[in-house]
């Protein structure tokens, strides 16, 4: 393994573990505030308690993405030195907002956890809403920083390399920022609350919960709130998602070629769904071709021009099969999900028809085969925000900053990177199966308790 | 108009920045540097009291140690914005000692966090979680404080990271008796000031004497380890005469030498308060005597603060936000403290 090699995959598992932690800590608040509110609002115990073990989740979750992401603030300079030395001038103002952001997440979510008695509760709630503004805006300047990576701009490229009169506020509004602020702030929501939502259905559909009112009556509640915010969420990102192709289309359009396989410029390019880029033969094989498919979605045109891999130099180009399939990954997953989400969004509207016409309706309860389709897909948001990495870090290949910097040329002169690649890898598995564990305890927890011990353990504030 | 001036240095934007860091790592090492130290007391709980030693210190740094822990993150930040070079080179450099930190600041963060939430009896829990978390924290302040060490001592400054032996350019750096120095400097002082926080949170006074004689034993460390680790420094180094040259360094160091006496006179007749605030005087003289001695260099010993600097415009937008970030902190963690301060609460 050459050491660049391992200084890539070094931070794409730093990455691919500190963001499944990032999206559930921005997600998670916005459930438990939203199950406050109605504590609130209906003064039942039963969603203060739910509150109660979201936070719970999200303080574990909170903990661990913190300290991954101080992981990776080191990371940055500990194997991309030159990359830090250039564009810290650009980057760094998103970074030190995000900073700010964080911080303000950290004090709120201390006075949400630990102040159930000891602030007034309009406080409370105000504390966990702080918490869940912040955990979105931190998201959204972190992926400020990326926008830039993958179309950079306010600065001047001097003859050796370096940047000249930078402009760190027009840095931070790349013509990718918005595209891609809008998809991951997206992502966030609609991943945690389907995958929030899927647990719930699951243990909904065990017996033993059913025998159990007042456990089936948490979990109904759960899987309400957490497709409250997941499943519109996640519809919505079929739109946010066709922005951002078309915006990749716009700015990076050998990363466009990448991800869809398009190995010839062509007009009237037609839209892969599946195949298998074979980067020797320069075709794309087996895919399911829709003609002119790429050249609408793209450019809004049948016959607009979609410029192919061929036209680029080889050592200019990103590796296309890894590219291509996480692509295809990520939008299987999407649409997988939001159509679950759709059905889901369909029974509830159903329910509350029937509900309001005095009708005896079907509640999502009753419904064990949406509640299977929904634990079933419960990873899936996930796994696409995984996958969606990976095409917009790998896709932008060779370079570090798009056309301004090789990533070849960003590492650090340190040899002997795989030892911390192995040591961070074995110490990001043991934190997440160690996480897992403990979250599956928390919901075991709630399965243990019997009837009337929620309520008896967070009675309602008189 | 004439320029404000430093020792002869002329004060403009990049010693400020430099001026802000100093401050955030002040921050750091009063607030995080007191959870590090929490955690060396769990290690070392011992005595009839060590269930209640043990509990004292999660109750009194759970609600509010990530935000601790935030202002190391804000030193990282400002350091690649307002000096991007200086940034690269002490991460090239210092890449094996800083590796082994952040594996610290993992383990020991998720350890605590894991010990808080896990759902069984506090044995299991401190059996499981206990050992991992007090390690972390005693082994992490170590090499803070080596890292702090070779910076100071102008070795990573001088040093070319793409010539010489692996050895030459990212041991030798770090592997040093000032660095090792340093770093028990920093342990001692982080375990002073969590010793003597834990004094003032302490209801039961048997247990507030058990912190007084750890505070005490921690003072004797610190001023030990004080006094040896400018001996040991290479001529070179800014540390060398660290108290010799200037008034402003000799106020630093008298004002030290007040504080560290207040600290045990207070410890001494059980004024807790006052133990406190003299044990964060003495800190936070020892991070700005450590900022003067280098100053105007960030990276010493010809890296001034002007050579490294980021262009002005990003200098003052940087600086903007964090004046516009502090103006929203303040008064948060003002609140944050007064919700949790359990002495204003009566019986809490």
């Amino acid at each position: 393994m050459t050491d660049l090699l391992a200084a890539r995959s070094q931070m794409a598992v730093s990455l691919a573990f500190h963001i499944v932690f990032a999206a559930l800590g921005i997600a998670l608040p916005v459930l438990m505030c939203v199950a406050e509110w109605r504590a609130r609002r209906t003064g039942d115990p039963g969603y203060r308690a739910l509150a109660k073990r979201w936070a719970k989740g999200t303080a574990i979750l909170f903990a661990v993405g913190a300290v991954s992401g101080t992981v990776l603030s080191f990371e940055l300079g500990l194997l991309w030195p030159t990359f830090m030395a250039r564009s810290g001038a650009a980057i760094g103002l998103p970074f030190a907002l995000e900073g700010f952001a964080f911080f303000t997440e950290a004090i709120f979510l201390g006075i949400y956890l630990y102040g159930w008695d000891r602030v007034p509760p309009r406080a409370h709630l105000a504390a966990g809403i702080i918490v869940a503004v912040s955990g979105t805006l931190s998201g959204i300047f972190v992926v400020l920083v990326n926008a830039w990576m993958n179309a950079p701009v306010g600065f001047a490229l001097a003859a050796d390399g370096t940047l000249r009169d930078v402009d760190p506020l027009r840095a931070m509004g790349s013509p990718a920022a918005l595209a891609e602020a809008l998809h991951m702030t997206l992502a966030a929501y609609a991943a945690t609350g389907m995958a929030v939502a899927g647990v719930h259905a699951l243990l909904l559909r065990r017996p033993a919960t059913r025998a159990d009112r007042v456990a089936a009556a948490f979990h109904r509640r759960a899987l309400g709130v957490a497709l409250l915010v997941g499943a519109p969420s996640m519809i919505l990102q079929a739109v946010a998602g066709h922005y951002s192709a078309a915006t990749v289309a716009r700015v990076q359009p050998v990363k466009l070629a990448a991800l869809e396989g398009q190995w010839t410029t062509m007009r009237g390019a037609p839209l892969r769904i599946g195949g298998w880029p074979d980067e020797r033969a320069q075709r794309t094989r087996w895919a399911l071709e829709i003609p002119y498919g790429l050249s609408l979605l793209a450019f809004d045109d049948p016959h607009a021009l979609v410029r192919g891999l061929g036209d680029v130099p080889p050592n200019d180009r990103p590796p296309v099969l890894v590219t291509h399939l996480a692509f295809q990954t990520m939008v299987g997953c999407g649409m997988l999900s939001a159509l679950v989400a759709a059905w889901a969004l369909w029974a509830l509207y159903q329910s509350r028809r029937a509900r309001r016409a005095g009708r005896p309706g079907v509640g999502l309860a009753g419904r064990p085969r949406l509640l299977l389709a929904l634990g079933i897909t419960a990873p899936a948001g996930f796994v696409a925000i995984e996958a969606g990495w990976v095409v917009t870090e790998v896709g932008r290949q060779p370079w570090i900053v798009q056309g301004v910097l090789r990533t070849a040329d960003a590492v650090t002169p340190m040899p002997g990177l795989v030892v911390p690649f192995a040591g961070f890898t074995l110490l990001y598995v043991l934190l997440a199966a160690v996480v897992v564990w403990l979250l599956r305890r928390q919901i075991d927890a709630t399965e243990r308790t019997g009837p009337g011990r929620l309520t008896a353990e967070y009675p309602a504030r008189a | 108009m004439t320029a404000l001036t430093l020792g002869g240095v002329p004060i403009g934007l990049p010693e400020i920045a430099a001026g802000v860091m100093a401050l955030a790592l002040n921050a750091y090492a009063l607030l995080g540097g007191a959870d590090f130290g929490g955690g060396v007391w769990d290690l070392l709980a011992r005595g009839p009291r060590r269930a209640a030693q043990r509990a004292l210190i999660a109750e009194t740094i759970a609600p509010i140690w990530e935000a601790n822990h935030v202002w190391l993150i804000l030193v990282v930040v400002l350091c690649f914005t307002c000096f991007p070079p200086a940034f690269a080179q002490l991460a090239t450099v210092l890449h094996v000692p800083l590796t082994l930190m952040l594996v610290g600041i993992v383990l020991r963060g998720s350890a605590f966090v894991f010990r808080a939430y896990d759902v069984q009896s506090d044995d299991v829990k401190q059996r499981r979680w206990g050992l991992p978390f007090a390690v972390a924290s005693l082994v992490t302040p170590v090499l803070l404080g080596v890292t702090l060490g070779a910076l100071a001592s102008g070795a990573v400054g001088a040093v070319d990271p793409t010539r010489g032996t692996f050895a030459e350019r990212f041991v030798a750096p770090w592997a040093t008796p000032f660095s090792l120095a340093i770093g028990a400097l920093t342990l001692a002082l982080f375990a002073l000031l969590a010793a003597t926080y834990l004094t003032v949170e302490a209801d039961d006074p048997a247990l507030a004497d058990d912190f007084r004689r750890r505070a005490l034993a921690a003072q004797a460390a610190t001023v030990l380890a004080a006094a040896v680790a400018p001996l040991l420094a290479p001529a070179e180094s800014p540390m060398r005469g660290v108290a010799a040259e200037g008034a402003l360094a000799r106020l630093i160091a008298v004002a030290a030498a007040v504080c560290a006496a207040a600290v045990c006179v207070a410890l001494w007749r059980r004024r807790w308060l006052l133990a406190r605030l003299a044990a964060q005087g003495e800190a936070a003289c020892l991070v700005w005597g450590w900022a003067w001695a280098q100053f105007p260099a960030v990276i010493p010993p010809n890296g001034t603060a002007a050579r490294l600097a980021a262009p002005p415009a990003t200098l003052a937008w940087a600086l903007g936000a964090l004046a516009v970030g502090t103006a929203i902190l303040l008064p948060s963690f003002v609140y944050l403290f007064r919700v949790f301060d359990r002495h204003r609460q009566g019986a809490g």
